[in-house]
């Protein structure tokens, strides 16, 4: 096995683990909202064996509130096996909306930490490429990474997929802020190992606030 | 003694909840969804313990206990979280958190951990008292 392909594996094991390590911990705030009002119907029916009434209005705010939980974290748990599937086929044809969205809702609880709102622009037709899905959403995910310490002042990042004659392109927007940060990190070796395993160039524009990714049509097998 | 505490996480069903359970427990519950606003309250009021989640937007929650911990060494933290890793708890108490609970938290274990607290922060703030009074009384020669 060469060098580049013990980065790409060490990276995408990185990558996965981060996303599940967040996503475990948002369903373990399911499960904690779920637990406390479970506990707080305890006490209700402790409450009532000493003879205070049980109100059933409290009663239907508390089914509700587990109801909320229980599909956020059936939600969570349909987005990680999406997640764990992007895996099966090395190669396959991707709706890029479809890529840009789920890397967002992948990293939507670690941007929120950030105070960064992730913004996906759909384009009027959908744009489609042949390539390795799991490395393309670990290669979006390492640009959003950078992408967020850079972000304006509003603190969004856009992203956007364009068709181009020769495949696709995705942008990463209003990141008025590059310019101040250094780019010469960027991309490091863990991007340039999945841009050449991609097939795919990266180009900082600052002028423009943005990180643009060119995709090939076709990556082939 | 009622205890009192101030419930920091950016998840509001949570606190709301778990404050309302505290109460019904007798204690004085204060919660906050923001950590900006955590600092506010925990400088205004005397809490005898402060459970803050680990995991928040705006300020991360160690940092929040280093500034806590530098502004008020008495302060007893209990960090709530629901991604324990052995590491982040060992930085935690070595930033001087008191405790560490990991969500689902167990009402009964975090009371006692909450009443410990109130002990732990009773203790300081008589010895903090007594130094003080030593320091007047060398201060004025008496």
């Amino acid at each position: 096995m060469s060098c580049r392909c013990d980065m790409i594996g060490e990276t995408g094991l990185q990558f996965y683990g981060k996303m599940t390590g967040s996503m475990s911990h948002e369903i373990k705030n399911a499960l904690a909202i779920i637990n406390e009002n479970a506990g707080l119907l305890e006490d209700f029916t402790l409450m009532a064996d000493r003879g205070m009434p049980i109100d059933a209005g409290r009663l239907k705010t508390l089914a509700e509130k587990v109801i909320k939980q229980v599909q956020r974290a059936d939600g969570i748990v349909k987005t990680m096996n999406r997640f764990a599937h992007s895996i099966d086929e090395s190669v396959k044809n991707v709706e890029l909306d479809e890529t840009l969205k789920f890397v967002a809702t992948l990293s939507g609880r670690l941007a929120s930490v950030r105070g960064v709102t992730l913004e996906v622009e759909s384009g009027a037709s959908p744009v489609t490429v042949a390539t390795r899905s799991f490395f393309l959403e670990n290669l979006v995910w390492l640009c959003l990474d950078f992408a967020m310490d850079a972000t304006g002042g509003g603190k969004t990042v856009g992203l956007k997929a364009e068709q181009t004659e020769n495949g696709a392109r995705l942008k990463l927007t209003q990141l008025q802020g590059l310019s101040e940060r250094t780019t010469s990190a960027f991309p490091g070796e863990r991007e340039t190992a999945l841009l050449d395993a991609l097939r795919a160039e990266l180009a900082i524009d600052e002028r423009a606030a943005e990180i643009v990714l060119m995709l090939p049509r076709d990556i082939g097998q | 003694m009622t205890e009192k505490v101030l419930l920091v996480d950016d998840e509001e069903d949570f606190i709301e909840t778990l404050g309302e359970r505290m109460r019904a427990r007798g204690m004085d519950v204060s919660t906050t969804t923001s950590t900006k606003d955590a600092l506010k309250k925990a400088q205004e009021g005397s809490f005898d313990a402060i459970v803050l989640d680990l995991m928040m937007p705006e300020m991360d929650g160690l940092e929040v206990l280093k500034i806590l911990k530098e502004k008020r060494p008495e302060l007893q933290i209990i960090l709530l979280t629901g991604q324990a890793t052995l590491e982040k708890g060992i930085e935690a108490m070595k930033l001087g958190a008191m405790d560490f609970v990991e969500k689902p938290a167990n009402l009964d274990a975090l009371t006692e951990k909450i009443r410990n607290a109130q002990a732990k922060k009773m203790i300081l703030v008589e010895k903090q008292t007594e130094e003080k009074i030593k320091e007047i009384i060398q201060g004025k020669g008496w």
